[in-house]
């Protein structure tokens, strides 16, 4: 069973935008899923349904089999969600308003879980501090802190690492990747792709409130993946020979470089072919590299095919 | 039911009144000791008796009650104001806590604050003014259905505002002048006839009423009366709450 199943959801704002058409989406427990999409395409808003703070036009979602309407507590007392936004209460304790987060999520005050967690985000120290004392990283952690403290079995994390320096954006993903390891579901948004290649079990494309591609990362990256090998020329080209027009051959502007798109799959790649014509014609080069397609290519082209 | 959810609301906001211990309690105590001071010793000894009792004694419950109502609104509103202002509520909202379970929290806790405030201001009085409390255990009922009706009142406003000005506004505009015109101060009784009438459609007036018969016997309307429009009002205050959460409105979209 999905740890979230989700049936036709949809949710139309009261200023007429649609923000979510016809959701239907899977999420497996224990996995951590990318949900990727630019700025406006509706990734907040379908977190935001689950975790309860939108109420969906139509559709349902289930959480761990319950529904998130007619069995609200027990759905959402899986989940924690860390916001995009900063948003805290900038006067109370680090510690204080974790109490009050457990408490919230229906949980007994548990000293020994509150210190373990405010250890592992190094805010122990922190613990007496007002919020609004504490840098941006570190509000951040409290937020962290604050979605983990009822010891949820499905964590949101809608833009983790925006705005977050380098160091923090590896620390946070070490952080992820033990709560994986601890069983924890993870669905985070992001629209930064390398966050997505580095930490996703698999990755669903969000564009305009649909939902597009989803893939194990793996599968998609070799799918939509393009190999391109870059030939610089010995003399420059003033045109590609016409017998080797069929190749996907590309020459840059000033006649130097020669490019090749294969594809991945493929059982030839065609290049030591390619070689032998080019030497037939008398072309040499001096250098060559070859380089594979990033999910952020992939990405750029997915989203181009859906609008 | 989740009980742990309603305690760590309560308990989030007494620990609020806590630390604004100075605006919380001090600042109301001061300016009812200074009515006090001023309308009950400066003015009041040249004033006459009111109903067989010293004018001093007499503005005592009005007192108590024009900073049990500003309070009560202030302290409810505040709370569920600033999360909406901060961005926090989104906690609230995903959290396993029905609207309910919200509500007792919040306006609980206001309460709680505006009737240890009530007693604390009744023990300041002590000092200036002698009175005596006729009805005690009525007294303590008038206090809490006060408090407990106008703090769900200030939730209202709280979860209706959304600027700083709205949450002033109301205090400021519609609470302070139907105190001040509802007997705090006076009988109604030294009303012109016509003024009587119309002074009949301010809810404070009952409050004000009823409490004062707690304490002297006395009453400007029947006590009954009294009673039924505090439900009335608190019912009126439930189900605004229950349409804004049923609707969402201001709360979610």
């Amino acid at each position: 069973m999905p740890v979230i199943s989700i049936k036709n959801l949809g949710k139309t704002y009261g200023s007429g935008l649609r923000a979510l058409k016809n959701i239907n989406l899977d999420i497996r427990r224990g996995e951590i899923f990318a949900l990727l999409g630019p700025n406006g395409a509706g990734k907040t808003t379908l977190i935001s349904v689950i975790c309860g703070i939108v109420t969906p036009s139509e559709g349902t979602v289930l959480v761990d089999g319950h529904d998130i309407l007619s069995e609200f507590r027990a759905a959402r007392s899986k989940i924690g969600l860390v916001p995009q936004e900063l948003a805290n209460m900038p006067f109370e304790s680090v510690l204080a308003t974790l109490q009050f987060s457990r408490g919230l999520f229906g949980k007994p005050d548990n000293p020994a879980i509150i210190e373990k967690l405010l250890r592992d985000l190094s805010l122990w120290d922190k613990r007496h501090e007002k919020i609004m004392a504490l840098s941006g990283g570190m509000k951040r952690r409290v937020l962290i802190a604050k979605a983990l403290v009822h010891e949820p079995e499905i964590l949101f994390l809608d833009e983790p690492t925006a705005g977050v320096d380098v160091e923090l954006r590896h620390d946070m993903w070490g952080m992820v990747r033990d709560l994986r390891a601890s069983g924890v579901t993870i669905i985070l948004t992001t629209h930064y792709i390398d966050e997505a290649e580095e930490m996703a079990d698999r990755i669903g494309v969000i564009n305009n409130g649909e939902i597009g591609v989803v893939e194990d990362k793996t599968v998609l990256m070799n799918k939509l993946g393009k190999k391109q090998l870059t030939l610089t020329l010995q003399q420059p080209l003033n045109s590609i020979p016409t017998d080797l027009a069929d190749y996907p051959l590309t020459l840059s502007a000033d006649g130097n470089c020669l490019t090749y798109t294969f594809d991945v799959h493929q059982e030839h790649t065609g290049i030591p072919e390619l070689l032998r014509k080019l030497g037939k014609h008398g072309i040499d080069f001096k250098d060559l590299h070859s380089s594979e397609s990033s999910l952020e290519d992939i990405f750029v082209s997915l989203v181009k095919e859906q609008s | 039911m989740n009980l742990y959810g309603v305690r760590a609301i309560y308990l989030f906001e007494m620990a609020r009144m806590w630390r604004t211990l100075m605006q919380s309690l001090a600042s109301p105590i001061l300016t009812t000791s200074l009515y006090f001071v001023v309308f009950g010793a400066a003015i009041g000894s040249r004033m006459g008796e009111i109903d067989g009792i010293s004018y001093a004694s007499f503005i005592v419950p009005g007192l108590l009650m024009l900073s049990l109502l500003g309070e009560s609104i202030s302290n409810a509103s505040f709370g569920i104001y600033f999360p909406k202002f901060s961005g926090a509520i989104y906690e609230l909202l995903s959290a396993p806590v029905s609207p309910i379970e919200i509500v007792v929290g919040y306006v609980g806790a206001a309460a709680t604050k505006s009737v240890i405030l009530g007693l604390l201001i009744l023990a300041t009085a002590r000092l200036f003014v002698d009175y005596e409390i006729m009805h005690p255990v009525w007294m303590i009922a008038f206090l809490l259905l006060t408090a407990i009706t106008f703090s769900l009142f200030g939730f209202v406003i709280g979860l209706w505002a959304d600027d700083f000005q709205k949450l002033q506004i109301i205090p400021m505009m519609v609470i302070m002048p139907l105190t001040f015109l509802g007997g705090a101060f006076y009988s109604i009784n030294m009303l012109p006839p016509f003024w009587q009438k119309v002074t009949l459609f301010n809810p404070v007036v009952y409050l004000i009423s009823g409490f004062r018969w707690s304490f002297y016997g006395v009453a400007d309307v029947n006590v009954v009366i009294s009673v039924a429009m505090i439900f009335v009002f608190m019912l009126l205050c439930l189900a605004g709450i229950w349409w804004i959460f049923k609707s969402g409105y201001r709360l979610k979209v």
